[in-house]
């Protein structure tokens, strides 16, 4: 009689544990399936690309300047060149700003001013990139007199300002403190200290954030459309408007002509390539020692 | 050097004098000037975020007095007559949003949750990587994914399925047509997925092994121990990356203007075109003719900038607080 209940319970209670071990790896395998389709994007997207955009890049694509609706051949020079100049402007203003600001919030943490541009560097992150547009038209379009290549540097320099300074002081809050005492120690002044100690044991963190914050502006369209606002030609100056490889792929991918609608699939192409290079070899390089500025 | 006249007290303040000059000059000169540089610099970016907000008040303010409050409930937005109206973009800009947040915050928590406690740690990392990727790709690339891929592929497999089922809702009904709400969220749920995922990630990687190891030792089996422990202790740092999530979909322009199809009309059906706050300035801007539409579109980046603001300040007190909280616990 006991044998019965007790074997009954046994059954009951390991049909049970049965039955939550199953909820378990069911749900386990549920997050590895939202996983699974959250990468399909990221594959059907490349896969695209490549298939819709390899065959339009092609010598051409690289070294001659677009064609109007109708004619064949043509391509991006100009467009590719004012990516490079566009982002190599924004980083000369972006980059001294951000690591000075992001020096400042690390050196004096805790203190209201370096509080307050920490907090604003993070709200900063989180402004919509055509905002940004609008401000630098507003500030630089509007009284200069025209769309130029200066407004879209500082427009993509103020999207980058805030990522440089937080991985910055992220970066540097790495460093450890002995090294800085030990400096200190030696009778180094703190200028000197944090610049040739600190700052200089945390440069391939910061090189890192530095990277990937170029990578994310090189991608951008938005804070471009009307203040570098596009060019068909060559821009000389920096006063002129200039072509970038987004515009030009946004401007493409809403024509409806055909054959401007593969060139924005190759301009697509190109861009993806240089930004996930950037990306992925910045991390190949570093291993993942450095976090992501997001 | 003898001086006969020179007391001992006179030669020890010259000595004193001198040293003092030759210690302390490098610190009085380049201390002041290195912290004066970077406190100006760090000033610049506090003085930017307040630039911002001032310059776009300012340039919107003929808009402000024209229209006042109304601004935002007129559903009227016409530049041939200088009548504007926020409200069908504030309805698009949310409508499109909720779409994206309601597929990718389910996603995310399940990506972050494999992530962090169910894949091992070298499947972990790689597949960390894979959707940092995901939030690499340029929104100019995903656009022009959508309008010739995406967008297509929803009118003919997924709108159909949707009008068949659930066409007795006026949402889920209409003409079905490849750009509108539908595939503007969609792509929206694509690209803040990954943000979404990092900080969960991150929230849930802060959740003291302890806390894991005390429902193990209960007997939890591995949901159960997530349920249990894990949730509980990252939800408001959950909260916050869902709300960071919904305040990048609110703000982004390129991939949406290039398939929500740009009408400034509030329409029953999600198949139908619309318009978003961002995806307006991002068409019109350049266009704008009369200085009250120019403000106008201004104004529209106003409230796109306040919401951002707000919800951007929200999600990051849900975050710190929830990653903070291991330090104020242990200590």
């Amino acid at each position: 009689m006991d044998n019965t209940i007790a074997s009954t319970m046994r059954r009951k209670y390991a049909r049970r544990l049965f039955l939550r071990k199953l909820k378990s790896d069911l749900m386990v395998g549920l997050t590895l399936l939202a996983t699974v389709i959250a990468l399909v994007p990221l594959f059907l997207v490349l896969g695209y690309l490549l298939s819709k955009g390899a065959s339009s890049v092609n010598w051409d694509f690289f070294t001659k300047l677009p064609v109007p609706v109708g004619q064949a051949g043509g391509g991006m020079a100009n467009a590719i060149v004012g990516t490079f100049e566009l982002v190599g402007l924004a980083s000369l203003i972006g980059v001294p700003i951000g690591i000075g600001a992001g020096i400042y919030v690390a050196e004096h943490h805790g203190r209201g001013l370096a509080q307050a541009v920490r907090f604003a560097a993070d709200i900063m992150m989180g402004i919509p990139s055509i905002v940004i547009g609008i401000f630098v038209y507003a500030v630089v379009v509007q009284p200069v007199g025209g769309f130029s290549t200066m407004a879209g540097a500082v427009a993509l320099a103020i999207i980058m300002i805030p990522l440089v300074t937080r991985t910055t002081e992220e970066m540097i809050l790495l460093v450890p403190p002995e090294l800085r005492e030990a400096a200190l120690a030696l009778g180094v002044p703190d200028w000197r200290t944090t610049l040739s100690v600190v700052v200089r044991t945390a440069t391939s963190g910061i090189a890192t954030g530095i990277i990937l914050a170029i990578a994310r502006i090189t991608g951008e369209t938005a804070p471009l459309l009307f203040t570098a606002f596009g060019n068909r030609f060559w821009s000389t100056s920096l006063t002129q408007p200039i072509a970038s490889l987004t515009v030009q792929v946004y401007t493409y991918a809403i024509s409806p002509f055909a054959s401007w609608q593969r060139q924005a699939w190759a301009g697509a192409l190109v861009l993806t390539t240089i930004v996930l290079a950037l990306e992925i070899g910045v991390r190949w390089v570093t291993q993942g020692s450095a976090r992501a500025a997001r | 050097m003898f001086n006969p006249d020179e007391t001992l007290n006179d030669r020890f303040e010259f000595v004193k004098e001198r040293t003092a000059s030759r210690i302390f000059h490098p610190r009085s000169l380049g201390d002041p000037l290195f912290t004066g540089i970077i406190a100006t610099l760090a000033v610049i970016v506090l003085a930017l975020l307040i630039g911002i907000a001032i310059e776009l008040t300012v340039k919107a303010m003929p808009a402000i007095r024209h229209f006042g409050l109304s601004f935002l409930a007129s559903t009227e937005w016409n530049p041939a007559t200088d009548e504007y109206g926020a409200m069908p973009f504030i309805y698009g800009t949310v409508v499109s949003s909720a779409i994206a947040l309601m597929i990718a915050a389910p996603l995310s928590l399940g990506v972050a949750l494999c992530l962090s406690e169910m894949a091992p740690e070298w499947l972990s990392r790689k597949l960390g990587f894979l959707i940092e990727l995901l939030a690499a790709i340029p929104s100019v690339v995903y656009g022009l994914w959508a309008i010739f891929v995406l967008g297509p592929w929803l009118r003919d497999w997924v709108e159909p399925v949707l009008s068949r089922y659930l066409g007795f809702i006026p949402l889920f009904s209409g003409p079905r047509v490849a750009v509108g709400m539908l595939t503007a969220g969609v792509v929206l749920a694509i690209m803040i997925l990954p943000y979404i995922a990092a900080v969960c990630t991150e929230v849930l990687r802060v959740v003291p092994q302890s806390q894991r190891e005390a429902a193990f030792a209960l007997g939890a089996t591995k949901w159960e121990m997530v349920r249990m422990a894990v949730l509980p202790y990252g939800a408001s740092g959950i909260i916050g990356a869902i709300v960071l999530g919904l305040g990048r979909a609110l703000g982004e322009t390129i991939a949406v203007a290039m398939v929500i199809g740009n009408r400034p009309v509030i329409s029953a059906s999600l198949f139908a075109p619309s318009s978003t706050l961002a995806s307006v300035i991002a068409n019109e801007f350049v266009e704008a003719v009369t200085d009250l539409n120019v403000a106008a579109l201004i104004e529209l980046g106003l409230v796109l900038l306040a919401l951002g603001l707000i919800l951007n300040v929200v999600a990051r007190l849900l975050v710190l607080s929830a990653t903070q909280r291991r330090f104020s616990r242990v200590a």
